[in-house]
């Protein structure tokens, strides 16, 4: 089976978010960027264990700027054959997607993976725009995956409950959260990772139809008002009368 | 301008979110037409419900009950078309997530997710959304002459007017399904759906073991809340996964989040920092989850949760 996964960075959980050029863009100075969690614990792990299982290649595949590489030999180290980095620096999911969607249909792929979302846009976008590109089936939020011959079985989380669903290779498929288990990689692995191929490719040029003007930081809150353990009607007193939310 | 809206359904009804985003619509409408489609089974007295947040039209494709997102993309698409939709709204939740890129995708529009307030369009469209999990905020401009936007739930909030809409029976071909749906286990119990929930009461390790849920459940009940938890009690099957919020499960904005032996770290409040009323019962008062609450009650759960309970008793009672 031939699976590419597709790999985000993402500023690590406890990044300190703080922003540059007039709040126009994100600063990176200081900040550690992990391969995004989604993509890294779920699409990637699983997909590992399918080739393990059932042969096959594993490619994984990131749209950015050279900035993306230990990223990239880190998803290497945890197992994956070879990487491409396809060189751009997209501002937008459509820009990703396009292309990703572009090089995963040049490269006949049974299978797509990437994580639901990544922790720093939370967009969940780039996996149905690729989906809706390559022309294949599409399915979201999956924390289960099995294939056996073209034919792949998934769960997916839903409104009220779970869905139990079957879809036909080529597909696209977004990682959640019970698909795996995150894996550390080992040192062989580190070690392996540094000679897997790493082939950068020029970007088709795809363009991004969205753009952000500005990034603002929430209102801090204010100091939390503190009730007396033995008067909590006090607190049922205010969320009625003060939040309003009861 | 006219603005088409995507409302999902659940059970014969439209689900909670998708009148917030019949509301939304027809406020960008202004004056245009603001239309919704839907599929499947759902109620007069739903879409009825649906058209009073001023819809002129329903389009009601009762011929799928599927939920293929490339096949509900290509209906969207036609019924943008038929409409002559600018815009077009989805819900973000788990349906609109997976068809509004597939729909973005096929018209070629921009596509702005989990957007959670009006847009600015003197000059330009621009919409807001939370980036960097509920950490900062960005302003997106849409480059694009159709536009696709999905609202995170419970941020704008909902308008009734005296609208009422045609319903048309809306079948265009769609092809053939891509994917076969082998079953639904829904998730037990009669409790609410945690997406939808307007209040939450959730707990932690805090609580130290399953058996000890019971209170959590019964305040949950009596505020008539849904209920959540923090990734580790899921982790250890305290609790079933569905529950977990935050930066790695769901991140939900209810108007009141209790937080009941949570110690708040970073990637929990990033589920829940959208909140609009945080309460925090903890033993600890230098735990972090103090910092982003707006009421806060040091003490033991395990005396507090009952009074509490009494307490929403006593209230209730007055309010009766
Ligand atoms: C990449 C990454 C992603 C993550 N994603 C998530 C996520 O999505 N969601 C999430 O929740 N976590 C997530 N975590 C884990 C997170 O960092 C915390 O470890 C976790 O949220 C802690 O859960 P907790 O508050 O229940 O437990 P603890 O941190 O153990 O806190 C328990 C709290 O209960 C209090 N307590 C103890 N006894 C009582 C009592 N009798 N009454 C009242 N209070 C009491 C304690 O003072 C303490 O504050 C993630 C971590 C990483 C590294």
């Amino acid at each position: 089976m031939n699976i590419l996964v597709c790999i985000s960075k993402a500023p690590d959980t406890t990044s300190k978010i703080t922003f540059t050029d007039g709040n126009t863009k994100f600063n990176e100075d200081g900040v550690q960027f992990i391969v995004n969690p989604y993509d890294e614990w779920y699409a990637l792990v699983r997909g590992l264990e399918l080739k393990e299982t059932l042969g096959g290649k594993l490619t994984i595949i990131s749209v950015g700027g050279a900035d993306y590489e230990p990223i990239l030999r880190k998803a290497l180290a945890i197992g994956a054959d070879e990487a491409v980095r396809i060189d751009a620096n997209p501002t937008d999911s459509n820009q990703v997607a396009a292309e990703l969607a572009n090089y995963a249909k040049a490269n006949n792929f049974d299978l797509v993976l990437l994580g639901k979302e990544t922790i720093n846009y939370n967009g969940s976008q780039v996996g149905g725009m690729m989906a809706a590109m390559m022309d294949v089936a599409y399915v979201s939020n999956a924390s289960k995956l099995d294939v056996a011959g073209t034919t792949a079985s998934i769960e997916r989380e839903k409104q009220g409950g779970t869905e139990v669903l079957e879809a036909q290779l080529p597909c696209v498929i977004s990682a959640a959260k019970g698909m795996a288990e995150q894996r550390i990689p080992n040192m062989r692995g580190i070690m392996a990772a540094r000679s897997k191929p790493l082939n950068v490719i020029a970007a088709s040029g795809a363009a991004a139809l969205t753009e952000t003007v500005s990034y603002t930081l929430p209102d801090a809150k204010g100091a939390v008002k503190l009730i007396d353990p033995e008067n909590v009607a006090e607190l049922v007193n205010l969320l009625h009368n003060e939040a309003k939310v009861i | 301008m006219n603005v088409l809206v995507f409302a999902d359904s659940f059970n014969g009804s439209a689900v909670k979110a998708a009148h917030e985003a019949a509301s939304y619509g027809a406020k960008i409408a202004n004056g245009g037409n603001t239309s919704i489609v839907t599929y499947g089974e759902i109620s007069e007295s739903s879409m009825n419900e649906l058209a009073s947040y001023g819809i002129t039209n329903i389009l009601h494709a009762n011929g799928i009950n599927d939920m293929d997102p490339a096949r509900l993309a290509k209906l969207v698409e036609a019924a943008a078309n038929e409409t002559g939709a600018e815009v077009v709204i989805f819900s973000h939740d788990y349906t609109g997530k997976s068809v509004a890129p597939m729909l973005a995708a096929r018209m070629k529009a921009g596509l702005v997710t989990g957007v959670i307030d009006y847009p600015s369009t003197d000059g330009s469209f621009t919409v807001k959304k939370a980036v960097f999990s509920g950490k900062a905020l960005a302003e997106v401009k849409f480059n694009t002459e159709k536009k696709v936007i999905s609202l995170l739930p419970n941020s704008v909030g909902k308008t009734k007017t005296e609208a009422s809409a045609n319903v048309t029976v809306f079948n265009p071909d769609l092809g053939t399904s891509s994917v076969t749906i082998k079953e639904f286990k829904a998730k037990g119990g009669e409790g609410i759906l945690l997406t939808e929930a307007e209040l939450v009461v959730s707990a932690g390790r805090g609580l130290k073991g399953p058996e000890n849920w019971g209170m959590i459940e019964e305040l949950a009940k009596e505020l008539g809340a849904g209920t959540a938890c923090s990734r580790p009690v899921s982790d250890i099957g305290w609790r079933p996964h569905h529950e977990h919020v935050g930066q790695t499960g769901i991140a939900i904005r209810p108007n009141l989040y209790i937080a009941v032996g949570i110690s708040g770290a970073i990637q929990h409040l990033a589920g829940v920092n959208g909140s609009k009323v945080i309460v925090v019962i903890n033993t600890d008062s230098d735990a972090p989850f103090f910092k982003a609450a707006d009421y806060g009650i040091v003490g033991d759960a395990f005396t507090v949760v009952p009074k509490l309970i009494a307490a929403v008793k006593e209230f209730k009672a007055a309010q009766a």
